[in-house]
């Protein structure tokens, strides 16, 4: 509702539409309380809205003519509002256009798209983030004053305005989706919430022909395979279940499914982006057995390490490395990456000593656990130190 | 950090494509040098069989295929981020290019203009 009255208005105004659709479900929410829910809610809303704005406009002219002259710079009254479902979806994609802006930093923009384009609230938003709403606050208001400046117009998208914000968009999105994948939250709720917000929004892109591309078929196919998993990496008390010890029959069969048809809707171009690379990577993971699994892993973390360095890519390319050609070979490999600061590190090297030295690997692991901040992470490894310590071969990451 | 060019050359055209083993040795490699975020640019493998390469000369004399001084030609370069001259050999020494066919490995430090 807000991405169509923004379409309105400008983002300049967005407070004045954001102020108009939160009255209007405070408005439904006392009518239908009284009056029980109309046969349309969806219809009954966007009156409403269109009404509200209407007054809202009514005055803002009144005030412009009769106080300040005359004005062009207003909006005039007598537009017409439409709401229906086509300018509904074009309006959103516009809006994520919009607010994934990259006159702000990645962090701000995924604060942004959690409060503009999920309709999160400030509390919600620092719960996900582990940080002080205060925080949160500050780091949106000034985000949104850089959108203001911005003005992206919300109208239906140009090609120009895809091919120039397209990277971006789906830049934020996959770092909303991570947030919500790898959150340091706990809260099991806040994590899905954000995977599925990610996806729909990624969905909506597929539906426009100017934003359906190989990278968001790709990314689409990504969150899919991920999401798949959501349910086995957690168990119920929240902490996180590795995922060679997963339930792999609690995998959710349908989102692979969808994974494999957004990847093969992704593969209709010569375009290879990190987003088809990791969607291949999670493919091979949610395949049980293939005999060259790791290969194919292992390749696909060359390409991607070529196409962007991260340290987790190059961490998890390790371990695929060491999966193909041995522990004693991924040693050197894992040596160079020094990533001294990093729990994961210390958690690779404890693991790639473990069968050969394992003073160096209860080190390791005893390093990994001074740097993690999860509990359950920390308990894992000092599992993993006892069974050093009795002398057995631990299993796996 | 400075930036180094590796630039690859081969004995023989034949050297030229890589078996699948031998392609998998060198991603190993480049990515070996990515995954310590050493890769400043992945750079470009150039073709040198004629009709992918000629050579311009003085006086608008044209050569069919790569330059070649005895046989070598130049099959490719990247360009590698490292503190000093040394830890460039260092990478370029660990190519394993040289146990697969040999050629050699030019390391040429970058100009930097302000």
């Amino acid at each position: 509702m807000t991405a169509v009255l923004c379409r309105h208005f400008g983002l300049k105004h967005i407070e004045v539409a954001e102020d108009i659709a939160s009255d209007t479900f405070l408005k439904a929410s006392e009518h239908w309380a009284v009056h029980g829910i109309p046969e349309n809610p969806g219809a009954w809303l966007y009156v409403v809205a269109k009404n509200r704005a209407k007054d809202y406009l009514k005055r803002v002219w009144l005030h412009e003519t009769k106080i300040r002259d005359q004005q062009t710079d207003v909006v005039q009254p007598e537009v017409s509002f439409e709401f229906n479902r086509q300018l509904l979806s074009d309006s959103q994609l516009a809006m994520i256009f919009a607010v994934c802006n990259p006159v702000n930093p990645d962090e701000s923009q995924v604060c942004l798209a959690l409060q503009i384009l999920c309709g999160f609230s400030l509390e919600e938003i620092a719960n996900a983030f582990l940080a002080k709403p205060e925080t949160i606050k500050k780091r949106l208001y000034r985000a949104r004053t850089n959108l203001r400046r911005d003005n992206f117009p919300i109208r239906e998208l140009s090609e120009t305005q895809v091919k120039q914000r397209l990277d971006t968009v789906l830049r934020t999105l996959y770092l909303l989706f991570n947030e919500g994948y790898f959150s340091k939250t706990s809260d099991k709720q806040i994590r899905m919430d954000l995977c599925s917000e990610a996806t729909r929004l990624t969905m909506l892109m597929t539906e426009n022909p100017l934003t359906n591309t190989p990278q968001t078929n790709a990314l689409l196919a990504l969150m899919c395979y991920q999401s798949s998993r959501l349910g086995a990496r957690t168990n119920e008390r929240g902490e996180p279940v590795l995922f060679e010890e997963q339930d792999k029959s609690q995998w959710d069969q349908s989102l692979i499914d969808r994974g494999n048809y957004y990847l093969v809707q992704a593969t209709n171009s010569a375009v290879v982006s990190r987003y088809h690379l990791e969607a291949g990577i999670a493919y091979w993971h949610t395949t049980p057995t293939d005999q060259n699994k790791w290969h194919h892993i292992l390749q696909l973390y060359n390409q991607l390490l070529i196409i962007e360095y991260s340290p987790i890519a190059a961490l998890n390319r390790t371990f695929a490395f060491a999966k193909v050609y041995g522990k004693q070979a991924a040693l050197p490999e894992a040596e160079k990456l020094k990533l001294e600061n990093s729990n994961y590190y210390h958690e690779l090297l404890g693991y790639l000593y473990a069968d050969t030295d394992s003073e160096k690997a209860a080190d390791h692991y005893r390093a990994a656990i001074k740097l993690s901040r999860s509990k359950a992470e920390k308990q894992v490894l000092r599992r993993r130190i006892n069974a050093l310590e009795q002398g057995a071969v631990p299993r796996g990451r | 950090m400075k930036e180094f060019a590796l630039i690859f050359r081969l004995k023989d055209i034949a050297d030229f494509k890589p078996t699948p083993e031998q392609m998998q040795e060198r991603m190993n490699w480049l990515a070996g040098i990515a995954s310590q975020n050493k890769l400043a640019d992945k750079g470009n493998t150039l073709l040198p069989f004629e009709g992918s390469a000629k050579t311009v000369k003085p006086n608008r004399v044209v050569t069919d295929g790569a330059y070649t001084e005895i046989k070598e030609f130049i099959s490719g370069y990247i360009v590698v981020k490292a503190e000093s001259l040394d830890e460039a050999v260092e990478i370029a020494q660990a190519n394993p290019i040289f146990d697969q066919v040999g050629g050699s490995v030019e390391v040429r430090e970058v100009l930097r203009r302000d």
